[in-house]
């Protein structure tokens, strides 16, 4: 993977900048540093989940690896009132919005459903099922776009859910109704265990031409271009240009969850060949070789990331088991007779156990 | 007091609501310029322009996916599903996305949207056009489910879905889309979750929804000229379920019958005559029986509709019979 005019690339795996003639961005040397850190946090605490889980303490967990650069950048190209819709392993773009990372592991822990304030953070609850959320994406972009802000909506999917019926369908609506919308794809190379070609035949951001609006393939493992293009797409959504597919083409370096072994499908020789352009190295030898950095700073980040890991991991043996009762909450709005009812019958059978 | 036909009353329904509230939005195939292929919006366009009742494109799922995201920004949708048949082919919207996602967002994020359709029999559109899945919304948590069957509950259970924060699936009976009936002037406001008793009786209780409460009715009088008295209840609502006026007409009469379009096995009278097998066992003097369309898609055939949907004629006979042994 190099760069071409197929391809969005401003850091070559090796840590060298490029010229793209659509793309450009200007960071400094402490943005491009606070990029780094956000990078090693979020694998850090990514890192810790999947260790959680071996260890039976959440019930599941879909790691992000390899996948860090599409999602801290894309998640800093957000304006602060943009909308962010995920999926289930938007972990960096969770941290990008603030979402502070114990609220993903207790979704998956099942202590709650989530419980960020998806209004606080402009960041929507996570979405299992595929594809389903880029029709909710069009329809508050629909919103905002009545209300007249200056406000874009970016919806993160993945290449499987491109056969989505939902995710063709939101093409079109968003092309129809030219909504404030921008599709990032991570198109990770894998679904589960089917490869790229079971669900397509051309690039993927190619399809975009067909609904009528620009598509654009960034290297998905380059923070910088990440940021650049996707600052771009969210801007054009603003500005009334409609919406964006953005193909950010990366690789799924860990399973597709911890229920899945991709040794299984998958050749050890493709894992390696896309370790040699892992999304954090190629930035750590851009601020070496430019100077921008000192190994104490490195050192700093590595040490903060390894709290983060034991704050998080702490935090989340902490979190407390929910009243069983709970789970009749927030059924309706309101209150219910039947499920009063229900309650009642349970709380009292519970009771039944009590000494 | 106006007459109106039900198909008029829905769109005088929603416009009450867009006329009060100006986050209320329309939303469906063909609702816009055709007023809706059962003419149920019919005039709505005109009045509120096109920023408020959208022609969409021919996707179910983007309807109700793009009604959640809009209701997410603070707008009260209502959208249209045009054949309640159609349901198949967004369920994940309506039983993944918004049933559940007040529970799953711990309620942060409410969805107060209205999503209507055209359901139930007897215009011999077949199998695929005719259904009537009441009972499939019924059992999915955190959705409400209405059925009106009269102009004026038309007006009045829209005018309430619209205002509650829950996702609400509104059930119109195509085959009712012809009647007429009184609406009262100015605004018309019910309440979810009640049932109405059409007719008192003493002998027993007929339950029915939709386009079964006037053929119930039509039973009821077919009785009464046997000397049989029933009293015949609308439910109205299925979630929530008004158990206390089911429950306390039985506790008078002593007999239950259901009387429901959806083929017979877990319809929704099953649910309610488990409840009242449950709770209201004691005051019975006879089975609960249901009468139901047979477990089989429904035929398009004119006669053979006619036959496998409940008639006045079959209830009478099913309540006649079982009071006599």
């Amino acid at each position: 993977m190099t760069a071409s005019p197929e391809l969005v690339q401003l850091l070559t795996p090796e840590g060298e900048r490029v010229e793209h003639p659509d793309y450009d961005i200007e960071l400094t040397a402490e943005e491009v540093r606070s990029l780094y850190r956000d990078l090693v946090l979020v694998r850090r605490v990514d890192l810790e989940a999947v260790s959680l889980q071996r260890q039976g303490e959440l019930g599941i967990w879909a790691s992000l690896l390899g996948q860090e650069a599409a999602q801290i950048g894309s998640g800093r190209a957000m304006a602060e009132t943009d909308m962010a819709f995920p999926t289930y392993r938007e972990h960096g773009v969770a941290w990008c919005r603030g979402v502070d990372p114990l609220y993903l592991l207790g979704l998956f822990r099942g202590v709650h459903n989530g419980g960020w304030d998806p209004y606080e953070h402009n960041f929507g609850l996570y979405t299992i099922v595929i594809g389903a959320q880029t029709l909710h994406a069009v329809g508050y972009a629909m919103g905002v776009q009545r209300d007249g802000a200056e406000t874009a909506t970016i919806v993160y999917f993945g290449d499987g859910a491109t056969s989505q019926g939902d995710v063709n369908e939101s093409f079109i609506w968003a092309s129809v109704t030219n909504a404030p919308v921008v599709f990032f794809c991570q198109n990770n190379q894998w679904a589960i265990s089917e490869p790229l070609e079971k669900q397509t035949r051309i690039p993927l951001y190619k399809r975009a031409s067909g609904f009528g609006f620009p598509g654009v393939r960034v290297d998905g493992n380059d923070v910088f271009a990440c940021l650049a293009v996707t600052r771009k797409a969210l801007a054009d959504a603003r500005a009334g240009q409609g919406p964006t597919l953005v193909e950010a083409f990366t690789y799924r370096m860990g399973a597709h969850t911890t229920s899945d072994d991709p040794t299984r499908y998958r050749m050890a020789a493709e894992l390696e060949a896309w370790k040699l352009k892992d999304p954090i190295e190629r930035v750590k030898a851009y601020l070496f070789k430019n100077q921008l950095a000192d190994q104490a700073f490195f050192d700093k980040v590595d040490e903060e990331a390894d709290q983060l890991g034991r704050d998080t991991r702490r935090r989340c043996l902490e979190l407390p088991d929910p009243e069983p009762v709970a789970i009749f909450e927030n059924v309706y709005s309101g209150p219910h007779a039947t499920l009063e009812e229900e309650r009642d019958q349970y709380a009292s059978y519970l009771a039944g156990f009590a000494e | 007091m106006a007459e109106l036909t039900y198909r008029a009353a829905v769109a005088h329904g929603i416009a009450q609501e867009m006329a009060r509230d100006e986050r209320v939005v329309l939303v469906g195939e063909d609702v816009a310029g055709a007023g809706g292929v059962f003419k149920t919006t019919v005039g709505l366009l005109d009045r509120f322009g096109p920023n408020r009742v959208i022609d969409t494109p021919i996707a179910e799922q983007a309807i109700l996916g793009a009604a959640m995201g809009a209701a997410m920004t603070g707008l009260r949708p209502v959208a249209e599903i045009m054949f309640s048949d159609f349901f198949a082919v967004c369920w994940d919207l309506v039983a993944n996305e918004m049933a559940k996602t007040r529970y799953m967002t711990d309620g942060q994020v409410s969805l107060p949207l209205v999503v209507k359709t055209g359901n139930g029999g007897g215009l011999r559109f077949g199998a695929q056009h005719s259904q009537s899945v009441e009972n499939w919304a019924m059992a999915v948590p955190g959705l409400k489910v209405v059925t009106p069957s009269t102009p004026r509950d038309v007006v009045g259970l829209m005018a309430a879905a619209v205002r509650c924060d829950d996702p609400v699936l509104f059930f119109e009976h195509k085959g009712l889309y012809a009647m007429k009936g009184e609406v009262p002037d100015g605004e018309v406001v019910d309440e979810l979750g009640t049932a109405v008793v059409r007719r008192t009786g003493a002998d027993a209780t007929i339950l029915a929804l939709g386009l079964m409460v006037p053929r119930a009715l039509a039973a009821a009088d077919e009785l009464a000229a046997r000397g049989i008295d029933a009293e015949v209840i609308d439910v109205r609502s299925l979630v929530p379920l008004d158990t206390r006026t089911i429950l306390a007409s039985v506790a008078k009469t002593g007999h239950l019958f259901t009387v429901e379009e959806n083929p017979r096995l877990l319809g929704w009278g099953a649910e309610i005559a488990s409840i009242v097998a449950d709770e209201g066992f004691w005051t019975l003097d006879g089975p609960i029986q249901r009468i139901t369309t047979p477990h089989i898609p429904l035929p398009a055939a004119d006669s053979l509709e006619d036959l496998v949907l409940p008639s006045a004629d079959r209830i009478a006979a099913t309540v006649e019979k079982s009071l006599q042994t």
